[in-house]
């Protein structure tokens, strides 16, 4: 305890000097702006200032591109609130009663209790990161091939389990992603794969090129010749303080939403849409009111939002503690944090604690500067919706291109972006969705390799991933979850995602 | 037909495309897995996936039903991406961006002259000055020096 707050102290006298301090508050605006504008994710975000962040000490870098991290998440809500459009997915949930709510002439407190929930999640979220990435970073040591390997698979499997549509259609789309992984040099044997004489191919496929054409590219390809001229409604500030029963139902939805999107956010999985899905779902079902839900439910807003900000530094434990990345984003920055020479893994937070502890206190900074950025500027940033949707399309598609083109200079990281938006505007036509295809291709390299390093260490023996403890129990997770989720389709019962939240979005979307 | 046949079938095809290509590669074996061993391990889910979706499909929405009334601009601004594939090294970042939002304001939203140049050559320019000038992002100029 005495050394975790030493550790803090270090942290702060890190996060606090004025360099760090400036890139946490750039970090944090530009977060916020990129979580408005829909179309343009945290991703294509982090993407745009990668390049400009290989300039900057590695601390300041990370702090940087995780300020845009949780900044979107916070930023997100705005818009699904007052326009009932989702400035990224994590925020599809609170679209369903914040809107509700900003119709019945409450989108102040609605907005309200989307920043405290999100900023008593982050800040929540962070004291467990802090106390147990450490610990899991020297458990983590003992982890070998199989155990990592056992890792990714429940991962893709909780992802597959928990996304809203259909299970087959999601591991076909889990599955897809670890084929594009596939594309390019084999560590193993330095076959060059699937890369038909195109160089920049036998690096393999990027990630940012893929996400932002599916998420990024495809929106705006779904939506531009849509008739969208939905009003933008500005509240005022003295409109923003909820009730006192407002803040009442709030309160344990924030609660349980901080646990749920933090547990959700450990396994690698996009885990800060997953959570938010999770926590309306739980809320629905423990309120007592259950019809209130999708009719304006202030706990619709509170527990989602707290969720999938909870959820962004559950994303980190696994990033800094054993070098896991755990969606796009931490895999992106991972790869920032490899340009400034550091190896995410257990022995990080040993041989860099002014990094790791600098990283933390900056997010305990950047919660309250979203916090104090969020509430009295949310009538500023709404101005960027007042543009009209036909000449911000545009803009936003060069953003796109911007962010892909900057990251590698590579011409072929915008003809996969094209090709990717194209297919990822096809698969949500036909109903697929989009995230697992990203998480596989993240996942890909490391699963291989880790299965294929595992056989070598047996020599043969598939029995390596039962007879190691810690791998078993993964495996026996991830089987679990395989079954729960083919036993309703195989018993012809609806899942239990029809039953639950989802009913409420197909409701308000019919 | 519904939806997800046809997308059923889709998966089914691609996955006998990357089996197929996975052949000019070594396979390896059960216990010593070669580079084309995942490839194929995950071709064959993609086909079991394919040929699920295909069977179970039968009451998914009908293919007809499925909206396609924003295809043109979608068209459009796809086009507009692969365009800026080919030109942006060729042409340079700002023209190329200059083009761009030009066709896709003016041409495709049919806005004023006023409001597609100024945006046009704001954009462009402004974000150039931003990324290139000030933070330093590498960004290619063409050969008219744009």
């Amino acid at each position: 305890m005495t050394e975790t707050l030493h550790n803090l102290y270090l942290g702060f006298s890190v996060a606090l000097s004025p360099g760090v301090l400036l890139y946490a508050f750039i970090g944090c605006v530009i977060g916020t702006l990129v979580g408005v504008l829909p179309g343009v994710g945290p991703l294509a975000g982090i993407s745009l200032l990668l390049p400009v962040s290989f300039g900057l000490d590695a601390t300041s870098a990370i702090v940087l591109l995780a300020g845009i991290y949780y900044g979107a998440m916070y930023g997100g809500s705005t818009t699904s609130i007052l326009m009932r459009i989702p400035g990224e997915a994590a925020s599809v949930m609170t679209c369903i009663d914040g809107y509700a709510m900003t119709r019945k002439g409450r989108a102040g407190p609605a907005l309200a209790i989307a920043a405290v929930g999100s900023y008593v999640a982050g800040t929540l979220s962070i004291v467990a990161l802090m106390f147990l990435a450490p610990p899991l970073a020297s458990f983590a040591l003992r982890f070998g091939p199989p155990e990592y390997f056992a890792l990714l698979l429940l991962g893709l499997l909780v992802l597959a389990y928990m996304s809203g549509g259909s299970m087959l259609k999601s591991l076909a789309m889990a599955a897809l992603g670890l084929f594009l992984g596939m594309i390019g040099i084999d560590p193993m044997t330095g076959f060059l794969r699937f890369s038909y004489g195109v160089i920049e191919l036998g690096d393999g496929i990027g990630i940012v090129p893929v996400a932002v054409g599916l998420f990024g590219l495809s929106e705006i390809l779904l939506t531009a010749g849509q008739p969208t001229a939905s009003e933008v409604v500005r509240p005022r500030l003295r409109e923003l303080l909820p009730s006192r029963a407002e803040w009442r139902d709030s309160f344990w939805p924030i609660g349980r939403g901080t646990v749920l999107g933090f547990l959700v956010g450990i396994i690698p999985g996009s885990a800060h849409i997953i959570s938010s899905f999770v926590s309306y779902a739980v809320e629905r079902r423990l309120s007592k009111h259950s019809e209130r839900f999708g009719q304006g439910a202030i706990e619709g807003v509170a527990g989602p939002e707290s969720a999938n900000n909870s959820a962004t530094s559950g994303a980190f434990v696994p990033m800094l503690a054993l070098g896991v990345p755990s969606g796009p984003i931490p895999a992106v920055m991972i790869a920032a944090m490899m340009v400034h020479g550091i190896a995410p893994g257990p022995l990080l937070i040993a041989h860099q604690p002014e990094l790791f502890w600098g990283f933390i206190a900056s997010m305990y900074v950047g919660n309250l500067v979203l916090l104090i950025l969020n509430l009295p500027l949310i009538g500023i940033f709404i101005n960027v919706l007042r543009i009209p949707y036909p000449l911000l399309y545009p803009a936003i598609l060069i953003f796109c291109v911007l962010g892909v083109y900057a990251v590698n200079g590579s011409v072929v990281d915008l003809g996969i972006m094209t090709a990717m938006g194209a297919l990822g505007y096809m698969l949500r036509k036909f109903d697929f969705e989009t995230a697992p295809v990203v998480l596989g291709l993240v996942l890909a390299p490391m699963m291989e390799m880790s299965f294929r390093q595992s056989l070598s260490m047996s020599s043969g023996s598939y029995g390596i991933f039962v007879n190691r403890p810690i791998a078993l129990a993964m495996l026996i997770v991830g089987l679990a979850l395989l079954l729960l989720g083919v036993v309703p389709f195989v018993m012809k019962r609806a899942a239990w995602r029809q039953r639950l939240g989802f009913s409420a979005q197909e409701k308000e979307s019919a | 037909m519904t939806t997800d046949r046809v997308s059923g079938s889709v998966l089914v095809l691609f996955a006998l495309a990357v089996m197929w290509e996975s052949r000019l590669l070594p396979l390896g074996t059960f216990r010593q897995p070669g580079p084309a061993y995942i490839p194929v391990l995950l071709g064959i889910l993609l086909l079991v996936f394919g040929v699920s979706l295909v069977l179970t499909g039968g009451r998914a929405p009908r293919l007809s039903s499925v909206s396609w009334t924003e295809w043109r601009h979608a068209l459009a601004i796809l086009g507009t991406s692969m365009f800026s594939v080919i030109a942006i090294e060729r042409l340079g970042y700002r023209l190329t961006v200059l083009l761009v939002l030009g066709f896709l304001v003016k041409v495709v939203e049919r806005r004023g002259w006023a409001l597609s140049l100024a945006l046009a050559f704001g954009l462009s320019y402004g974000s150039f000055f931003l990324f290139y000038t000030i933070l330093r992002v590498p960004l290619p100029q063409g050969p008219f020096g744009f």
